[in-house]
């Protein structure tokens, strides 16, 4: 089977001054419905591993193929429309619109993929029904708790079916029971065949995953 | 694989419509140099143009109603007697459309001395001489101070009859007729049968002696050649085609011995009188348009300073630069479009209620108001240019890395 990932010796430096060697080159590779967990200190380059799997960011050297095509070199375009398509991102500070409904914010992720609003908005309400909220669709995302506007994150990032689900610290702001809701969710995602890269500083998120590998300092192991 | 990323032109105008209405108070503080630019274009266009109405209006009542013709001789022959025959008035008045007609000239006094009693003569100098048609007195709508005009029956009888103007009359020191003055022109004295203080017409019969055609002729001979003029009343409207007849009618044989002056045209009279208000005005509007788009501009990069991680949010959902770029665009060229609507109807208010105290009739071209709207769009569309620019070229993985 091609792999969703694949890296080659791909590293990041941002341009100083003073230059940062954020990614030193990384090798890795990996299956469609696998769920990754990806561990380290702050400041270890865990973003920075993660904007270049969603697409956000190009690796300054080596190679990232993405379901088996080599996309380090596309343009702009081509890989915008890969994100639209084949990613969902769930960020640390989940990134909602404050003053739009939750059905809003979630068929945000199809506006560019060229559905019709109707189409938008039912896939939208299907979304937040699988992830626990089908009773706050039409909630203002600021009305609503942590827990709550992290699960619509998760329905934004999966209600168009990408074949990769990048999470930053998804129980980052979370309290513990919160938390668990929220990794069961994942855990749910992963049982219906997802590929999912979840970036953690917490063991026993981290335990949660199939496969785990450490960054430190820009290093995986 | 052949996935594009997309939006439709209708979702992307509904995602601007909703950036501007999540800050509304901003967005209505934003239009305002908006409204006031497009609100003084519309204002400053309808005043004026309502103004020019007005003076049109009173500029036609007499402009559009006169034609004078001038005795310019026979092309080649010099010096043969004067070209107006002495049934001129009647062949005119036989026109469709006159209402008064006749002849004037300047009498050939010989040593043109004027004054109020035998041999007397200080300060009148500038007074003048004229021999005037009793239909050249009426079509100057005379307003007479006191006694009367001479009419066919002093003509006739060729008596030594004198009308003066006011300021005629107060130089040679004649306020009363009672006591039948007379004036003394070449030591000849005529009797004052009235004053006239006013006309709209012929303006020197105020600085005049005023005597019947026949008087002049038996004193003082024909008038000289090309020296003849004849004014000529008509209804309204009328003046044009007088003007094309009136010198066939009077010498069938030789029009070409008149020079005819028709109605100067009313609207280059009022264009000329307000050009140059107007293009003063117009440049005020434009440099407060101006300010207004640099209001747009200023507070729409603002906006999308706030609003990165809104653009970041929306470039990893999918959106192309120029998504980003068309979104805020359209959010300040909407902001735009709805100043310039609100300026439009506050210039038509205005222009409405200036009119209404001056009492005249407000008076606004189509033009003036359809494209002003658009004009307040355009502002709007050009402030944004830089600031959409600006949002486009965000970084996706640096407008994230903000919170928000
Ligand atoms: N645009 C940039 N320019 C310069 N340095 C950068 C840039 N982005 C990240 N870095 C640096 O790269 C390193 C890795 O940053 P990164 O954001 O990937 O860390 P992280 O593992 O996600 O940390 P955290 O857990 O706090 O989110 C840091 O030292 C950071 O300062
Ligand atoms: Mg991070």
């Amino acid at each position: 089977m091609t792999p969703v990932i694949r890296l080659v010796d791909a590293c990041r430096t941002f341009p100083g001054p003073p230059p940062v060697q954020a990614l030193h080159p990384v090798n890795l590779t990996v299956e469609p419905g696998t769920y990754l967990t990806v561990v380290g200190p702050s400041g270890s380059g865990k973003s920075t591993l993660l904007n270049i799997l969603g697409l956000l960011d190009r690796p300054s050297a080596g190679v990232y193929e993405f379901e088996g095509a080599d996309v380090s070199e596309l343009n702009d375009r081509s890989r915008t429309a890969i994100r639209a398509h084949q990613v969902g991102f769930v960020f640390q500070s989940f990134h909602l619109m404050p003053l739009r409904t939750a059905t809003e914010n979630v068929a945000l992720a199809q506006l560019y993929a060229g559905a019709g609003r109707r189409q938008r908005m039912l896939d939208a309400g299907i979304a937040l029904e699988r992830v626990g909220l089908g009773h706050r669709r039409s909630s203002l995302s600021n009305t609503m708790s942590g827990g709550e506007r992290q699960r619509v994150a998760i329905a934004r990032a999966i209600v168009h079916r990408p074949s990769l689900l990048l999470c930053d610290e998804p129980t980052g702001n979370l309290d513990t029971a919160t938390a668990d809701g929220v990794l069961d969710l994942l855990d749910e995602l992963h049982r219906d065949g997802m590929t999912l890269v979840v970036i953690t500083h917490a063991s026993e998120v981290a335990a949660r995953g199939q496969r785990t590998v450490t960054i430190r300092d820009g290093r995986l192991s | 694989m052949t996935l594009r990323s997309r939006i439709s032109w209708r979702d992307l105008g509904a995602e601007a419509l909703a950036g501007l209405l999540q800050r509304p108070g901003r967005s209505a503080l934003t239009a305002l140099g908006t409204v006031l630019g497009v609100s003084a274009f519309v204002a400053v266009l309808g005043i004026t143009g309502t103004a020019g109405n007005q003076i049109d209006e009173r500029f036609t009542a007499l402009a559009a109603t006169q034609v004078v013709v001038e005795d310019v001789g026979p092309p080649d022959m010099p010096a043969s007697e004067g070209s107006f025959g002495p049934d001129s008035s009647a062949r005119v008045q036989a026109l469709n459309g006159v209402v008064h007609a006749g002849v004037w000239w300047p009498v050939p006094a010989k040593k043109p001395s004027i004054s109020a009693a035998y041999g007397v003569v200080t300060g009148t100098e500038d007074l003048r001489f004229l021999a005037v048609e009793d239909g050249a007195l009426s079509a100057t709508h005379p307003k007479l101070q006191q006694g009367r005009l001479y009419d066919r029956f002093h003509s006739e009888r060729g008596e030594r009859v004198a009308v003066l103007g006011a300021v005629a009359a107060s130089r040679l020191g004649v306020t009363r007729l009672d006591g039948q003055p007379a004036v003394f022109v070449d030591e000849r004295p005529y009797t004052v049968i009235g004053i006239v203080s006013e006309v709209d017409r012929l303006p020197e019969a105020l600085f005049s002696v005023m005597i019947p055609l026949s008087t002049a002729e038996s004193d003082y001979g024909m008038p000289e050649q090309a020296a003849a003029k004849m004014l000529i009343e008509t209804r309204l409207g009328a003046a044009t085609v007088v003007a094309e007849q009136v010198a066939v009618a009077l010498r069938p044989e030789a029009p070409e011995r008149f020079r005819v002056i028709s109605p100067v045209s009313p609207r280059s009279l009022h264009d000329s009188v307000l050009g140059d208000v107007n293009l003063l005005f117009v440049l005020l509007a434009t440099i407060s348009l101006v300010i207004g788009a640099f209001g747009i501009a200023n507070t729409t990069l603002v906006g999308i300073l706030e609003r990165t991680s809104e653009i970041g949010l929306r470039r990893s959902l999918g959106a192309r630069r120029w998504h980003i770029g068309a979104q805020f665009i359209m959010e300040s060229t909407i902001l735009g479009l709805l100043g310039g609507l609100v300026g439009t109807s506050l210039g038509v208010i205005t222009v409405v209620i200036v009119s209404l105290a001056q009492q005249w009739t407000a008076v606004i071209a189509p033009w003036i108001i359809f494209p002003a709207p658009l004009v307040g769009a355009a502002a709007g569309l050009v402030a944004g240019i830089y600031p959409a620019w600006r949002a486009a070229a965000t970084e996706p993985v640096e407008a994230l890395r903000r919170l928000g």
